[in-house]
């Protein structure tokens, strides 16, 4: 794999529902290493974008490049193989498993057990292990056997990155992952984006602009499906057209 | 606990045909069966499987038309009726899969009643008059077990293997990636599975064990009718499911055993055993969320945490 200075790129990317471009015509760049934010408005086509960088959509238009490879063809689980993991902006746990067993469906992807229907479930206790020192990372030792649907929110989103790292992706996609906590849990969901950034690229949708200042090297606007502008965090909250659209459009609850 | 009710619940079993009319007893048994194979993809992959039938019955007459031409021993007939059943899971499996919920639900309904319409058309399976005189042959070839009390024995035991077999399955890795495609499918999607994939396989085991029990089924009765393949009891098994508790391994067999002895009580009434089935749907529906099984078991839990406390 050619080390290019990008982990992801997108090129002319867009989606069109019936009429309506939710997204057109994005090019990003995220530079490997990197913490990205996206921000906009709500319905600025964050999340869509997401799912078209995903393969979760199809795009209508435009091109995909991971790590200097075109996966605008591939399928979402392809995706994940590759090394693109994500999270959900509507956390996405495994309500009826518990934190160890949510996990462990993670660390079973690409690995022939999951066929095994034969196999007492003793057989992958071996990946117990990594799947307790990944819940360990997030906080959640406690919450080993607990059902993710007994776990507060909060915890539900330190699961579910939980849950993505064990796929030990190179680029990370987090979907809003403070939306919706109280005070106290954002600033451990911070501390632990932070963390598990090292050696990785990270881009993350995020409306609490103060997590965004504290986290993200670059930040790119959008606005009504497009690219409004892209820079530091200086650069764009100072911007003009920035403020406006916020002040337009902004929205915080959701 | 659970050890004691196991032990109960086996002597109840092995007692039971000194009590009551062993053909009523293997009815029974070929329901719960039935009823796992159908939960499994309803309780533990979230598919709701409105054709269930067609693999149950397609299999009778599959074993029916073995053991009434070639005699071979049974516990062969049978094994070869439910990889037919199940080839035609996978089949139904390949097409629907793609779908949910109630796009699932009517394609797999649409192959149930395509296969109905294939037995009432073909030669050999006696069309509206339905298959007669299918023997029991010799266990292994050489043990006589045709006297319906041993027989009794012999389904028992298949069915012990079945519930095994669910059993294995749901707690098995595999089983661990059902449920979480039960529980939020795009998000197993995202961490590089291919669910369609899952499930197919899933329907593929769900149709040999409805055909298993298909295939028992018709060796119990000596007969093989289009009633076991047809839509009510398609929606029958879905009752005996819900009623006895959805995503419980025990569930489905209570709802079953409900559901036979009710209709057995209520066949001298004609439609009332219908008109019935309604009432105790609706019942279920307002009152019994989780099933008998699943209510008892929550009952249980809040009693011990009561005590907890
Ligand atoms: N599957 C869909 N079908 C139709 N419209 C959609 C679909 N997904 C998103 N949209 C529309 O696209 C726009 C962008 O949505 P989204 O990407 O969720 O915005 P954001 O995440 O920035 O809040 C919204 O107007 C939304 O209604
Ligand atoms: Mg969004």
């Amino acid at each position: 794999m050619a080390q290019s200075e990008f982990a992801l790129e997108a090129k002319g990317i867009g989606r069109r529902f019936g009429d309506f471009w939710a997204v057109k015509d994005v090019d990003l760049q995220i530079r490997r290493g990197s913490i990205h934010a996206m921000i906009g408005p709500n319905g600025a086509g964050k999340t869509t974008c997401f799912n078209l960088l995903t393969k979760t959509l199809q795009p209508s238009t435009g091109q995909i490049i991971l790590n200097g490879e075109d996966i605008s063809k591939l399928r979402t689980s392809d995706v994940a193989r590759k090394g693109m993991a994500r999270s959900f902006q509507i956390s996405a746990t495994f309500t009826e498993l518990t934190a160890l067993e949510n996990v462990r469906v993670a660390l079973q992807s690409g690995h022939g057990s999951a066929w095994r229907f034969w196999s007492p479930i003793r057989s992958i206790y071996s990946l117990n292990q990594r799947a307790e020192e990944l819940l360990e990372q997030v906080g959640l030792s406690a919450a080993r056997d607990m059902t993710s649907a007994e776990l507060s929110y909060g915890k539900k989103r330190a699961l579910e990155i939980a849950t993505t790292l064990a796929l030990e992706p190179e680029v990370m996609l987090l979907d809003e992952p403070t939306a919706g906590m109280g005070h106290e849990d954002i600033e451990p969901i911070t501390a632990l984006i932070r963390k598990v950034s090292a050696g990785r690229t990270i881009l993350i949708v995020e409306h609490n602009l103060s997590v965004v200042s504290d986290l993200s090297d670059r930040i790119t606007v959008l606005q009504a499906g497009q690219v409004l502008m892209e820079g530091t965090y200086a650069e764009v909250s100072s911007d003009e057209r920035v403020i406006a659209a916020y002040m337009g459009g902004v929205d915080d609850a959701a | 606990m659970r050890i004691a009710l196991i032990l109960i619940g086996a002597a109840l079993a092995l007692a039971a045909p000194f009590f009551v009319y062993p053909v009523l007893l293997m009815t029974i048994l070929c329901f719960v069966i039935f009823a796992a194979s159908f939960n499994l993809l309803l309780g533990y992959v979230g598919l709701l499987c409105f054709g269930q039938a067609m693999f149950l019955g397609l299999s009778a007459y599959i074993a029916g038309q073995i053991l009434k031409t070639t005699g071979i021993s049974i516990e062969l007939a049978i094994m070869a009726a439910a990889l037919v059943s199940a080839a035609l899971g996978a089949f139904v499996g390949f097409v629907a899969v793609r779908r949910s919920g109630i796009q699932f639900a009517m394609i797999t309904f649409a192959f149930a009643q395509f296969v109905y319409f294939l037995l009432l058309q073909s030669e050999f399976t006696g069309g509206e008059d339905g298959m007669q005189g299918i023997p029991r042959t010799h266990l292994f070839g050489i043990i006589d077990i045709s006297d319906s009390r041993t027989f009794y024995y012999f389904v028992l035991a298949m069915t012990v293997l079945a519930i095994f077999v669910v059993y294995r399955v749901v707690h098995s890795p595999f089983g661990e990636i059902l449920k979480a495609i039960r529980d939020n499918e795009p998000r197993v999607e995202s961490l590089g599975f291919r669910p369609e994939r899952f499930k197919i396989l899933a329907m593929t085991i769900s149709a040999g064990l409805a055909g298993f029990a298909g295939a028992l089924k018709a060796t119990v009765f000596g007969f093989a009718t289009l009633t076991d393949v047809s839509w009510t009891v398609s929606g029958e098994v879905i009752l005996m499911t819900l009623l006895g508790g959805l995503g419980t391994l025990t569930g489905p067999m209570v709802g079953a055993g409900i559901i036979i002895l009710m209709n057995d009580e209520l066949a001298q009434f004609g439609e009332w055993a219908l008109i019935a089935q309604g009432i105790i749907l609706i019942l279920v529906i307002l009152f019994l969320r989780r099933g008998v099984v699943g209510e008892a078991g929550a009952l249980v839990r809040r009693m011990k945490a009561r005590r907890a406390k």
